[in-house]
């Protein structure tokens, strides 16, 4: 699959503080940046609910959260898609992290972190590991077709640990 | 920090742990993460055959487990059954006969196989029910998701992330330029 999609901007870079936001994670609850203040966040943007490749990345997230948790952080993805969709795409699927609905405005988060596809309508697939206080300390975008795993995820929240220890 | 990373195996393949076929001294390994319950890998699993009967002794296959639970709920029990069967030193006749029997994985089934088998069935049933594996599996799992298994089946020849399409030609062909010269 080629998708030479030549972003003018990559995704904010490490070191920018993270833009705090607060979306629906239920139909009657919002989820916010800052109050998860205190623990390293992980935050997966993503096309779209259902199609394969967001499915396989947020199963395997999924199955790799006791990790995640054992590093001390929570992860949370975030697409375009409804509060309505979301939960029916979790049920299905079998997903215990929050799912955001980056809806309306359309994408004004996906924005505010440079991981937005105006062409698609879509957020990227993207990924930010955010420190406790805030910051950005890492990020990547993966082609749109490509499952980016997990390593990348584990190897930035280790480094925060050795960071924050030395 | 940096935005890329190359993916490559970093649990090195080890005798005596890992579950191989072919010799240590073949000049190419090919890795495998895989789930006993996913189409994909079941498809892959007669092409890994026919790369191992083409390439013969300078090959060395590993099979190593990635059960992805959420989405095939299976997939976990099989891949204990397969550690199992290893135990009573069996693991490849277990492994081929989940992979042929990939839609019937649940408890009655892995059972019945290892009755086929020859097994000592007793003690395959009290290692499942006990989950004596569960720990091994979960091992592989991590080590899995450290090289960068983005989804099964994710292959690696000679340590690095293959990521090209899986036909028999393709992988033999990959397999061959990744074998040092004349060997």
């Amino acid at each position: 699959v080629t998708s030479p999609s030549a972003a003018p901007t990559g995704p904010l870079e490490p070191g920018t503080k993270a833009p705090d936001f607060a979306l629906r994670s239920t139909p009657d609850q919002l989820l916010s940046l800052s109050e998860c203040r205190g623990r390293p966040v992980i935050l997966a943007f993503y096309p779209e609910d259902w199609s394969p490749v967001c499915s396989d990345q947020l199963g395997l997230y999924e199955a790799v959260l006791p990790e995640f948790e054992r590093l001390g952080a929570q992860l949370i993805a975030i697409s375009v898609d409804g509060v309505w969709c979301h939960l029916a795409f979790a049920r299905d699927r079998n997903l215990h992290f929050p799912l955001l609905a980056d809806f309306e405005p359309k994408g004004e988060v996906s924005r505010a972190y440079r991981a937005y596809r105006a062409q698609d309508g879509t957020s990227e697939r993207a990924l930010f590991v955010i420190d406790a206080d805030g910051i950005v300390r890492w990020s990547y975008v993966s082609p749109v077709a490509v499952n980016p795993g997990a390593d990348g995820i584990l190897k930035a929240l280790e480094n925060l640990g050795t960071e924050a220890a030395s | 920090v940096s935005t890329t990373w190359e993916s490559r195996l970093v649990v090195p393949v080890a005798e005596g742990r890992d579950h191989i076929q072919g010799s240590a001294d073949a000049p190419v390994t090919l890795v495998e993460y895989g789930d006993y319950q996913c189409p994909y890998c079941g498809r892959a699993y007669p092409i890994v055959k026919e790369v191992q009967a083409r390439m013969g002794d300078r090959l060395r296959f590993v099979f190593r487990n990635f059960p992805i639970s959420t989405s095939h709920p299976y997939a976990e029990q099989a891949a204990e059954a397969a550690e199992a069967g290893a135990a009573q030193g069996r693991f490849w006749e277990t492994h081929d006969q989940l992979f042929e029997n990939q839609k019937r994985l649940r408890n009655e089934d892995l059972h019945r196989y290892a009755e086929e088998l020859g097994l000592d069935v007793e003690r395959f049933d009290q290692d499942l029910a006990g989950h004596v594996y569960a720990d091994r599996v979960h091992e592989d799992f991590l080590g899995g998701v450290r090289s960068g298994v983005n989804g099964t089946p994710t292959f690696y020849i000679n340590g690095a992330r293959y990521d090209g399409p899986y036909e028999a030609d393709d992988l033999v062909a990959a397999l061959e330029q990744a074998a040092p010269e004349g060997g």
